[in-house]
């Protein structure tokens, strides 16, 4: 189009999102941080209108590739990419040929044979968007890889409290759970550091990482320290399920220590936001007094979720040349 | 560089668009303001104020935002995508007649763009198109129903629209070409 009276306005620091793929949030500027949060606000509002419906990916298609449970995400990319008119389609892995002993890069490989123009993958390895990556055309975005990385959670996370508390920077944020197997906080750690705020983060020695300092957080395993002066108080669930061996004696027990509830949170700043990325264990790492409380936004981090990701869809449609758009 | 509308000119057009809108509609009753993005909303800000001194009622006011109805949008293989930004509409537009306000009309395709844009927002009565400057070389069967100023170019100049709120001054400019 030529809207040839029209300079742009105000010049954000970037304009657009020149990677192919969404892997992590390693790989992204504090600029194109705020570049999917600002592109998200817009796509907020599309999500009110009487028709949910705008034609800007008209014609691509995205494929959901999940080789891991998933109801939360896989619907929220469904809905983003339906909202933004692309054509959907959702492979599980009980209906898929992996069933049978193919590989992901042999699936990936046959996928790409039909020409999708993106691959939303969730898979148990950590890496396996890389391996994607290198061998697709297609552009990846990661929906979760292992105890890697999960970008667009941390990118909905960061955009609910930005709406609340306008910008990042300064925040005391405590992230408090299974710190060892959670992609959500080694994705929250790397987008909370750049965008400047202060990351504690605290569970029981066992599930600390040892090198976790060296990512610019600070760990702790008293749940009180914390929570002193928080703004924001983020849950992680225990994940029996990566569990191999005995982390600590009992569910029981975790949520006598580490379980937020009320009274822990009196610490808090007055208007901290309880976050917790779902699925929760109520009653182990949150007490249902505190997940349905005033002060919990885990609802409109899903609302917010289908938005982060239209932005990242919509972004990552172009393409990564080094070109102005006409 | 020269300048074809200065503040002056800018604000007498305005205030003259502002009369043939409530001659035309017969008051302002079921009217309602839509300015594009980005410069088109300060003008329909600009003309609320005008319509409300005349008339001493309010005007609703919106902003809109054509990115993702562009038509050529995803036309490139590869390449950056252009900005999105929000589309502000606080009010019904249903039944109502709409005023759609853009700084210049070219092509037509950023008009034919918030048409589309628009529609997905409810049913108008009707939608009546406001541009501060023809431009022409239209590439879309679209017209404007209200003009500041009609302004002869060829393809290779550029017109660039500077207001206040956005550029710090009021003035239209002639750029480039072969002259």
């Amino acid at each position: 189009m030529t809207p040839a009276s029209t300079e742009v306005d105000r010049k954000p620091a970037v304009t657009a999102l020149r990677h192919k793929d969404l892997l992590g949030i390693v790989d992204l500027t504090p600029e194109e941080i705020a570049l999917v949060l600002d592109t998200a606000e817009a796509m907020k509002e599309v999500g009110t209108r009487p028709i949910k419906k705008v034609p800007a990916l008209r014609g691509k298609t995205v494929v959901n590739l999940f080789f891991e449970p998933s109801t939360r995400t896989r619907t929220s990319f469904e809905i983003a990419e339906k909202r933004l008119s692309a054509d959907t389609l959702n492979i599980a892995i009980g209906t898929s040929s992996v069933v049978k002993g193919e590989t992901l890069a042999d699936t990936a490989l046959n996928l790409e044979a039909m020409a999708p123009d993106m691959i939303v993958l969730r898979h148990s390895s950590s890496g396996a968007c890389h391996l994607l990556s290198r061998i697709c055309r297609s552009a990846i975005i990661n929906a979760g890889d292992g105890m890697h990385e999960h970008p667009t959670q941390a990118l909905l996370d960061a955009f609910t409290i930005r709406e609340r508390k306008k910008q990042l920077a300064g925040l005391k944020v405590a992230i408090i759970g299974d710190l060892l197997h959670s992609r959500v906080l080694r994705s929250n750690i790397h987008l909370l550091t750049k965008m400047g705020a202060k990351v504690w983060v605290c569970g029981p020695p066992t599930l600390i990482p040892t090198d976790i300092r060296k990512f610019g957080v600070t760990p702790t395993s008293s749940v009180d320290e914390a929570v002193t002066d928080a703004d924001v108080v983020m849950l992680l669930r225990i994940q029996l399920e990566r569990m191999e061996g005995a982390y600590f004696p009992s569910l029981r027990e975790y949520f006598r220590v580490f379980g937020m509830t009320e009274s822990r949170l009196r610490r808090a700043k007055p208007d901290v936001m309880i976050m917790h990325p779902g699925p929760m264990n109520r009653g182990v790492e949150i007490a249902s007094e505190v997940a349905d409380g005033p002060y919990s936004v885990i609802l409109d981090q899903v609302a917010n979720g289908v938005a982060v990701r239209m932005a990242v869809l919509y972004l990552l449609a172009g393409g990564a040349e080094h070109e102005d758009a006409a | 560089m020269p300048v074809v509308m200065d503040a002056d000119r800018i604000s007498r057009t305005l205030a003259r668009i502002a009369h043939e809108i409530v001659e035309r509609n017969k008051g302002v009753d079921d009217l309602a303001l839509v300015g594009v993005r980005t410069r088109g909303v300060p003008i329909a800000k600009r003309l609320a104020r005008a319509l409300k001194e005349i008339t001493g009622h309010d005007v609703p006011t919106g902003a809109l935002d054509i990115t993702l109805y562009r038509d050529d949008l995803m036309r490139h293989a590869v390449g950056p995508q252009p900005q999105v930004r929000r589309t502000e509409i606080q009010f019904s537009i249903d039944n109502r007649k709409i005023l759609l306000v853009d700084d210049v009309l070219y092509t037509g395709r950023t008009t034919r763009a918030a048409l589309d844009a628009l529609i997905d927002y409810g049913r108008p009565k009707g939608i009546q198109l406001i541009v501060l400057v023809d431009r022409g070389h239209r590439e879309l069967p679209i017209k404007a129903d209200y003009v500041g100023k009609n302004l002869p170019t060829s393809p290779d100049e550029s017109v660039q629209v500077r207001l206040l709120e956005i550029d710090g001054q009021d003035e239209v400019v002639l750029q480039g070409g072969a002259a």
